[in-house]
């Protein structure tokens, strides 16, 4: 339903000030790459934000000349679709620390002249959403009608409660929680491991070598991969079928189960086009985020100077951001008495789920979204 | 507007204007949506049926997608000026433990039951021996969402039994008037189609 998303302006904007980090470096200068789609009314009212997940870009949805595949929201984005373009003025931006288009590890640090490449600042999701709250003022937003997120992105969604909490009307929370679980945590150390572990990693001075942990980073993808789909999906889409090989008795042919092959290809294609030590900061950016850090745990303080409305949605086969972690963040918003609504959406598709089309998943953001103008 | 039922028009009364409301199976939120606008009462629904919460949603209402069998340990204790549970109780698992959770989180409490001990069904019983199938219980036995089905009495003998005080009651006939008949007023167990209580610890 809905039609193309038309991509209304976008590009790359410059910020010479600078980035104060919450680690307490300085980043000294910084580009932000956005994308917009629909147009700012006159009130300047219909602005909605959204954050991207671990490694999304400000590419949300339409397409570029030539290309094939849309920006990675499409489903969602679009005039008359669930985040509509006719209604809202859209902002899709690239988080830094990425290597989409805004300052990460591949651009050049002006002190040194030479990528940052591992020594890249660490970053948490609050540097982000001080960077976006600068982005919103360059583009002549009063405050944000809505900030939307799935996964890492919700969490930069709650966040905005958190730091901006009157230039965010109300804040949508896809599939996402209020910190890590240690399982979490664990995989994301698995996949850095990966990486690190590659011999042509280099101590993340790959590029400088010429050289690209394809490999490692192909593996690190892999393991998240597999973090995404649920069991069930898993089986449905490649069961125990064949890629390559046979078990007749009486033949020795390699095996090649196609699940292998898939996990494979996308490990392959990623590993091309991701930069290997972005990878490590950005997962450890999830490792690190605990919104009710500053609040000695009590995550309903982190939301009670924000009035924003909230909707939180969580998928029922999602292992790695399961419902019981969206249904802390409810539990946290109504100590607070925040106006909140929740709906745990059936899926068979596990967290990949919240890029997916499914139909009382999209009335209840769209349905929401139709509120926020009221 | 859908059909504003008698049972809600009765509850709505016994609702302060500018008070907070937690409604247990909301529905599509027709109580929470009447109060809100007429009322200025600030309210939060609990559903499990999709469609209902999408509605809700539609409407601006903050409602949570939740199996009140599994508790309302996230409801700080008497955080709620009013908790209505509306046609429900019979459907719950463990009704006398919703209570208890219900006063524990409301000032007060407001309950609607469906009288199992009016004439018809006890009718139906003796005559055809069979359980009870009506229009306004059209399930079979087998796949009823009501399984834990009360009589007038049976109810308030379970508040008397907890310890809690029933301020107001109200028996709705299935004529659908929302004023007590003089038969539901002497013959309550008998002739009331639904029962709507105020309760307070």
């Amino acid at each position: 339903m809905g039609g193309t998303a038309v991509i209304s302006g976008g590009g790359t904007l410059t910020n010479r000030q600078g980035l104060l980090l919450a680690c307490g470096q300085h980043l000294p200068e910084y580009q932000l790459r956005y994308e917009t789609y629909g147009t700012l009314n006159e009130a300047r009212n219909n602005a909605l934000l959204i954050c991207h997940a671990l490694t999304g870009t400000h590419h949300v949805a339409g397409y570029y000349e030539n290309d094939e595949k849309p920006g990675w929201w499409d489903n969602f984005v679009g005039p008359g679709k669930p985040i509509d373009t006719d209604i809202f003025y859209v902002v899709g931006v690239n988080n830094i620390g990425g290597c989409n288009g805004s300052t990460g590890p591949t651009s050049i640090n002006p002190q040194t002249k030479q990528p940052y490449g591992p020594d890249f600042p660490p970053l948490r999701i609050r540097d982000w959403v001080q960077s976006q709250h600068w982005l919103m003022q360059q583009l002549n937003i009063p405050y944000w009608a809505a900030v939307v997120g799935g996964s890492m992105g919700g969490m930069q969604a709650m966040r905005w409660c958190v730091d901006y909490p009157d230039t965010i009307k109300n804040c949508v929370t896809i599939a996402s929680a209020p910190n890590l679980t240690a399982q979490n945590i664990a995989f994301n150390e698995l996949a850095r491991q990966a990486i690190t572990k590659d011999p042509a990693f280099a101590d993340g001075q790959f590029m400088i070598q010429g050289n690209l942990p394809e490999n490692g980073l192909a593996l690190a993808r892999m393991i998240g991969h597999v973090t995404y789909l649920s069991g069930d999906t898993m089986n449905k889409k490649f069961g125990r079928e064949l890629q390559k090989g046979s078990f007749e008795v009486g033949q020795a042919s390699d095996i090649l189960f196609q699940v292998e092959s898939y996990l494979r290809y996308q490990g392959q294609g990623f590993s091309q086009r991701f930069d290997a030590n972005a990878y490590i900061l950005l997962t450890k950016v999830l490792d690190y985020f605990d919104l009710s850090r500053d609040f000695n745990g009590a995550l309903e303080q982190a939301f009670q100077s924000c009035d924003a409305r909230h909707l939180v949605v969580s998928f029922n086969t999602d292992w790695r951001f399961s419902p019981s972690r969206s249904q802390e963040i409810v539990k946290a918003l109504i100590k607070a008495k925040k106006n909140v609504s929740y709906t745990n959406i059936e899926s068979a598709y596990g967290h990949d789920a919240f890029l997916l089309p499914n139909p009382r998943y999209e009335t209840a953001v769209r349905e929401f979204l139709r509120g926020t103008l009221i | 507007m859908t059909k504003y039922r008698n049972d809600l028009r009765v509850v709505s009364q016994w609702i302060t204007p500018n008070s907070t409301l937690l409604d247990l199976g909301c529905g599509r939120g027709e109580l929470m949506q009447s109060l809100r606008d007429n009322a200025n009462v600030w309210s939060m629904g609990i559903e499990i049926e999709h469609d209902a919460i999408n509605h809700c949603i539609k409407q601006g209402l903050n409602v949570i997608d939740q199996d009140l069998n599994l508790g309302l340990s996230q409801f700080d204790t008497q955080s709620f000026d009013t908790v209505v549970m509306a046609q429900t109780l019979q459907a719950v698992t463990a009704p006398d433990e919703t209570l208890k959770e219900m006063l524990r989180i409301g000032k007060q409490c407001i309950v609607t039951i469906p009288n199992f001990g009016h004439w018809r069904p006890r009718l139906h019983l003796s005559i055809k021996g069979k359980m009870p199938v009506s229009k306004y219980m059209p399930f079979e036995w087998y796949n009823t969402p009501n399984i834990h089905f009360c009589t007038v009495r049976d109810f308030e003998i379970l508040c008397q039994q907890l310890g809690y005080t029933i301020l107001d009651r109200h028996y709705l006939t299935e004529s659908g008037s929302s004023h007590s008949s003089i038969t539901t007023k002497i013959w309550p167990n008998l002739f009331t189609e639904t029962a709507i209580y105020r309760i307070t610890k």
